[in-house]
C-alpha cells in the first residue's frame, strides 16, 4: 500500500483586483497599491487537496511560478494545509505565456516525481486563460478533468469527479497520475489559524531557478521572449462608455416608463 | 531524459497564407453548439481575406447528417470523425485526432468556442503543438500582413489586450454570442472527408454517468432579471421570477446570493459564473462590481434598478432607476402584464 496520496497544488500570486489602479489612457495598470493574494480558485484547488489528504493521507507540495515576492503566498499556502513549497524564481522565467508558463510547470513536476494528483484552479484573475491546468497534463502526457464542481470520491488509485460542461453533468472516474481544475462551487476554503499562520512563517520555501530544472528542461521554451504569444496592447473595454437615461418621475411612473421600454424591446 | 522532451522547440515559422482557416465544430449529445456557426462566419471571413478555405474539424459518433450542415454555415470541407469511441467528449481522445489532423493540413488559424468543452481541449491540443493559443477573445483582426489580431478581457475584464502569435496555427478560443453566423445556405456545396479515426483505448478516464442539466440556461437566455444583495431574503426571488415569466425570460443572480445558497449556482451572473448577452439584462441591487460586470456588460440592453445613485451599475447601463426594487418590480409586473392583456384583446 502506498503511504497516501502524492499531490501537487499549482498556484498562483495575483495582485488584489479591487486595488489594481487602471490607467485607461495610457493602457497601463499600476500594482503599487494593490496587495498580492493567491488567487482564489487555487483556493478551492488547495482546500480539495486538504480534503483529499483528510481522508487518505499522504502529502501536498504547492508549486508556483513568479517573482521572488511569490513566497508569501506559498506561505499563506503552508498555513492553509500544505506540506511543502516550491517556488520556480528567475529573470529567465519572466513574462511567459501559458505555454512556456506551463512548460515551464510541468519541468518543476518531473523534477517532484512520483506523484498521484495535481490540482490548480479552474483560472487566474489577471490572466484568465484557463489554460494552464490542461497545457501542464499534456506536457506531462497525463489525463486531467477540467471544472470540477465536486469530488465524489476518491482512494489510492482514482478519483470521482463531477463536472458541468456545456448541457450535460459528467461523473468521471480517472486514475494516476492525473490533473483536475477545480471551480470555486468545489468546496469553502477554509482560513487559517493564527498558529498555522506563525508556523508557516518559518517554514522553508524551497526555491527553483532555470539551472535547477536545467536536467530536465529546455532552456529555450523559458521566459517572455520563448513564448509564442505576445501582448501588443492593451486598452479600456470599450463597452464600459454607455450612458445611462436615468429615468424620471415618481415610482409609478419609472415602473410604466421601463415597462413600455421592455414591451417595446422584447414582447 | 525521455526523447520527447526534446522535441521541444517554438521556433518562429515562416508566414505562408497557404494554410486553410479551421473551426473546431463541438457538439453535446449529437447537437451542434451554435458557437459553431458563429466561428465558421467568423472563419468565412477571415479565409477570404486570406485567400484560403475554410475548414472544419467534427467529432462524434453518428454524426454525418450534421457535417453536411457545417458545409451550408460556410464551411468547405468538412474533416468528419465518427466513432462510438468518440461519442462523448473525452479530452485525450479529441487531442490525439485533432492533432494529427493539423500535422497533416497545416492551418494558419485555428478556431474553437471558448466554452467548457473549447476551453478544455484547445490548450491541450496547443501544448501538443507547442502553439500559442489565446483565450476567450471577443474579437478577431487581421493585421496588414495577414497575421491574426485576437482581441481579448484581462483582469477580470478590466482591460482588453491584443494579442498575436508567432508560430503556426494561431490558435484562440472565441466567446460564444460575439461573433456572426453566415445565413444557411441549403444547398452549399463543399465536400465532407471522413477520417480514419485513432481509438485511444484506455486514456486513463472513464465516464461513470453523465446527467442532462435540466437547469436553466443562462448563456441562451434572451431576457434575464438578476437580483443581488439589495433582495432581503431568498422568498424574494420570487419577484424577479414574476418579472422574468411576464418577459419569457429567466432569473440570474450575482455571486453572494449564491455562496449563500439562496439559489443554484447555475443562475450565476460573472467572472465565476456565467458570461451572458441577452437582448435585455435587468439588474437589481446588484452593485456593479468588476466580476459581476465581466459577465453581462456586452448584453445587448442593460437596466439597472438600485437605490444607490453613485453604484458603478449605472456606468455600464442603458437605462437607470434610481429606487427601491421592492417598490418598483410589483409596478412593472402590473404595467407589463396590462400591456400583454391589451395586447391580446387587439
Ligand atoms: C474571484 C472572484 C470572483 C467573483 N465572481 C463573481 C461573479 O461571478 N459574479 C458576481 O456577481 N460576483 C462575483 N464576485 C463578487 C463581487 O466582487 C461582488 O462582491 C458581488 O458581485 C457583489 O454582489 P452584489 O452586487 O449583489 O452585492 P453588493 O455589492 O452588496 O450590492 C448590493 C446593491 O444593492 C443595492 N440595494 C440594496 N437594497 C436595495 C433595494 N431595496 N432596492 C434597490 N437596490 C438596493 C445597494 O445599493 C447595492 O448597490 C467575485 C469576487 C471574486 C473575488
Ligand atoms: N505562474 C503560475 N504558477 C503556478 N500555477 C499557475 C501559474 N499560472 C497558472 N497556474 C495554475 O493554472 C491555473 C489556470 O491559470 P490560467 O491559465 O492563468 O487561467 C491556475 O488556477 C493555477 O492553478
Amino acid at each position: 500500500m502506498k503511504p497516501g496520496l502524492k499531490m501537487i497544488v499549482l498556484v498562483k500570486q495575483v495582485p488584489e483586483i479591487e486595488k489594481v489602479r487602471f490607467d485607461y489612457e495610457k493602457g497601463r495598470l499600476d500594482r503599487s497599491s494593490a496587495g498580492a493574494v493567491i488567487n482564489p480558485f487555487d483556493l478551492n484547488a488547495l482546500e480539495a487537496a486538504v480534503q483529499i489528504k483528510e481522508k487518505t493521507g499522504g502529502e501536498i507540495t504547492v508549486l508556483s511560478m513568479g517573482p521572488p515576492q511569490a513566497k508569501e503566498a506559498l506561505k499563506d499556502a503552508l498555513a492553509r494545509g500544505a506540506d511543502n513549497a516550491v517556488l520556480l524564481t528567475d529573470v529567465k522565467f519572466a513574462g511567459a505565456d501559458t505555454l512556456a508558463t506551463s512548460y515551464t510547470l510541468s519541468c518543476a513536476v518531473r523534477k517532484l516525481e512520483p506523484f498521484d494528483l495535481i490540482l490548480c484552479g479552474e483560472k487566474t484573475i489577471d490572466g484568465d486563460t484557463a489554460q494552464v491546468g490542461p497545457e501542464v497534463a499534456e506536457f506531462l502526457g497525463i489525463p486531467h478533468v477540467a471544472y470540477v464542481e465536486k469530488i465524489l470520491d476518491v482512494n489510492e488509485n482514482r478519483v470521482v469527479t463531477r463536472s458541468r460542461m456545456e448541457r450535460c453533468y459528467y461523473d468521471i472516474e480517472m486514475r494516476f497520475p492525473s490533473l483536475i481544475t477545480v471551480t470555486k462551487d468545489a468546496n469553502t476554503p477554509r482560513l487559517p489559524t493564527l498558529r498555522d499562520k506563525i508556523k508557516a512563517r518559518k517554514a522553508e520555501i524551497t526555491i527553483w531557478s532555470a539551472d535547477d530544472l536545467s536536467d530536465i528542461a529546455h532552456e529555450a521554451i523559458f521566459g517572455a521572449s520563448n513564448s509564442p504569444t505576445r501582448v501588443a496592447k492593451v486598452y479600456a473595454p470599450l463597452s464600459s462608455k454607455r450612458k445611462a437615461v436615468f429615468i424620471k418621475g415618481t415610482t409609478e411612473e419609472k415602473a410604466r416608463q421601463i415597462a413600455s421600454l421592455l414591451a417595446e424591446l422584447v414582447l | 531524459m525521455p526523447a520527447y522532451w526534446l522535441n521541444l522547440c517554438f521556433k518562429v515559422k515562416q508566414v505562408k497564407k497557404t494554410g486553410e482557416v479551421l473551426v473546431f465544430a463541438e457538439q453535446e449529445d449529437g447537437e451542434v453548439h451554435p458557437v459553431t456557426y458563429e466561428l465558421l462566419g467568423k472563419g468565412s471571413e477571415l479565409a477570404a481575406k486570406l485567400g484560403v478555405e475554410l475548414t472544419s474539424v467534427f467529432l462524434g459518433c453518428g454524426i454525418s447528417e450534421k457535417a453536411v450542415e457545417l458545409i451550408q454555415y460556410g464551411a468547405d470541407k468538412v474533416y468528419l470523425y465518427d466513432s462510438p469511441s468518440l461519442e462523448t467528449f473525452d479530452a485525450t481522445r479529441y487531442t490525439t485526432n485533432i492533432v494529427e489532423l493539423v500535422k497533416e493540413t497545416k492551418p494558419e488559424i485555428f478556431l474553437i468556442g471558448a466554452t467548457r468543452i473549447g476551453r478544455s481541449l484547445a490548450p491541450r491540443i496547443a501544448a501538443a503543438l507547442r502553439t500559442g493559443l489565446t483565450a476567450d477573445c471577443v474579437d478577431l483582426n487581421l493585421d496588414k500582413d495577414g497575421n491574426l489580431i485576437q482581441i481579448r478581457p484581462a483582469f477580470s475584464g478590466n482591460i482588453m489586450a491584443q494579442v498575436k502569435t508567432k508560430t503556426r496555427p494561431q490558435m484562440a478560443t472565441v466567446r460564444y454570442k460575439v461573433m456572426k453566423a453566415n445565413k444557411k445556405v441549403p444547398g452549399r456545396k463543399g465536400t465532407v472527408i471522413k477520417k480514419k479515426v485513432k481509438v485511444v483505448k484506455d486514456t486513463g478516464t472513464k465516464i461513470l454517468g453523465k446527467i442532462k442539466s435540466d437547469e436553466v440556461n443562462l448563456a441562451e437566455a434572451e431576457v434575464i432579471v438578476s437580483g443581488g444583495r439589495g433582495l432581503k431574503k431568498p422568498e424574494d426571488f420570487a419577484l424577479l421570477k414574476e418579472l422574468a415569466a411576464a418577459l419569457g425570460g429567466v432569473v440570474g443572480s450575482s455571486r453572494p446570493l449564491v455562496d449563500a445558497g439562496w439559489i443554484g449556482k447555475e443562475h450565476q451572473v460573472g467572472f465565476s459564473g456565467h458570461t451572458v448577452k441577452p437582448r435585455v439584462y435587468i439588474a437589481c441591487g446588484i452593485s456593479g462590481a468588476p466580476q459581476h460586470l465581466f459577465g453581462m456588460r456586452d448584453s445587448d440592453v442593460i437596466i439597472a434598478i438600485n437605490k444607490d445613485p453613485s453604484a458603478p451599475i449605472f456606468n455600464v447601463a442603458d437605462y437607470a432607476v434610481i429606487g427601491d426594487l421592492y417598490e418598483i418590480l410589483p409596478l412593472m409586473v402590473k404595467q407589463i402584464q396590462k400591456i400583454r392583456s391589451r395586447r391580446k384583446t387587439r
